[in-house]
């Protein structure tokens, strides 16, 4: 992987993420808004669930990015623990809390979306109860990879528990398929989806804008992690002259 | 290069195991898991008395019977192999339909019939306008 071996140098990284934080803050505003535009006024509602629909558009990309957030920890981690790559823990480290956050409020939209819709906020039901365990373990991994850092660790504790973390992804995703569950199945697939296309088009455009918007906050995080780290480094050294 | 690659190899087994673990999760936790009964579990396991329990399923169609003190409704939940006639007093969810899924928290009788103190209308995968459903059901906006 010669372009992340490019990066490993801090210096060269900054170069590259000082412009690019900007460019995805704003398509990823600029995305946002344009799905809601469309989410709200360009979609018909559904035949069932009346206007309630229209949640999804929220939904569905803070549970893409609750999940998908993980899977960065877990790459990161095996970047970490394999490659011993400079920036893997502070990558890690900035991607947990936009993760815990949308995951969270995959959580909290989906309570939204299930009061009118089966009649209650919360139920432990399976794809429930998976989704807030793993909100669970990003707060217990934000605290741990804290604590390693502090005490000057190496970040390979929390990236063996990044690694142990991803039994859950899949938990999540097959909930529905293998258990009976509240949730209905998936809705989307690789190749199919069961939304009708008059509904889903929206989906895609704030997909993307709900991921470039999570790439700039966890650019900003690494970026704020880095200088942290020089200042504390820099105040090392005077405090020793 | 020797250690990278002995690094690589641990952790690929350690992906492994973390994959092998998630199956056995879902395949271990199926029955604890199982946010309901189905009809058809029933048949299999004897009826589970005396505990407040789930059952889940479809409405079946030409079913639903509402008794003359308007709020006791009568219906039977299938899966298509079993049926279980249901009793419930009280305000159904806007989503309750024929052909419609629902999950019914409750008691079973010793007669195999359930009666419920709670209905919860499970919506399927399948999202379309009204006019894609045809006029089958007519939505609820908020100007009706």
């Amino acid at each position: 992987m010669p372009t992340l071996h490019a990066l490993a140098n801090p210096a060269r990284f900054l170069r590259i993420a000082r412009p690019l934080t900007p460019i995805l803050f704003w398509a990823g505003v600029a995305l946002i808004a344009v799905g809601c535009w469309a989410g709200l006024t360009q979609t018909p509602p559904d035949y069932l669930q009346g206007e309630t629909v229209r949640i999804l558009y929220i939904h569905v990309p803070t549970a893409w990015l609750g999940m998908g957030g993980w899977t960065g920890i877990a790459l990161s981690s095996i970047a970490l623990l394999v490659w011993r790559h400079p920036l893997a823990a502070i990558a890690a480290r900035a991607i947990a809390v936009p993760g815990a956050l949308f995951a969270a409020l995959c959580l909290v939209s989906g309570a939204i979306w299930g009061r009118p819709t089966w009649g209650t906020y919360w139920q432990w039901d399976g794809r429930l109860t998976s989704m807030l365990l793993l909100f669970f373990v990003y707060c217990a991994y934000i605290a741990l990879a804290r604590a390693d850092a502090e005490r000057g660790g190496d970040g390979r504790l929390p990236a063996l528990f990044g690694i142990a973390g991803t039994v859950l992804l899949p938990i999540i995703r097959y909930s529905v398929i293998w258990w009976n569950t509240l949730h209905q199945g998936p809705s989307i697939g690789l190749t199919k989806s069961t939304i009708a296309g008059s509904i889903l088009w929206p989906l895609p455009i704030m997909l993307v804008g709900f991921t470039c918007l999570f790439g700039a906050i966890v650019l900003m995080r690494m970026r704020t992690l880095l200088a942290s780290a020089k200042s504390e480094a820099r105040m090392r050294r005077m405090a020793r002259a | 290069m020797k250690a990278k690659h002995q690094r690589l190899t641990l952790i690929l087994l350690a992906l492994g195991a973390v994959a092998v673990s998630a199956v056995l999760a879902l395949s271990g936790l199926r029955d604890q898991a199982a946010f309901f009964y189905a009809p058809s579990d029933v048949a299999a396991q004897g009826l589970p008395l005396g505990r407040a329990v789930r059952l889940g399923g479809m409405v079946e169609a030409g079913s639903v019977k509402r008794a003359a003190d308007g709020v006791t409704v009568h219906f039977v939940v299938t899966d298509g192999k079993a049926t279980t006639p249901v009793t419930y007093a009280g305000i159904v969810p806007d989503l309750f339909r024929e052909k419609s899924g629902v999950v019914a928290e409750g008691q079973f009788q010793r007669d195999g019939s359930f009666v419920a103190g709670n209905l919860l209308a499970k919506h399927d995968e399948k999202y379309m306008p009204p006019e894609l459903a045809g006029k089958m059901h007519e939505t609820k906006t908020l100007e009706q």
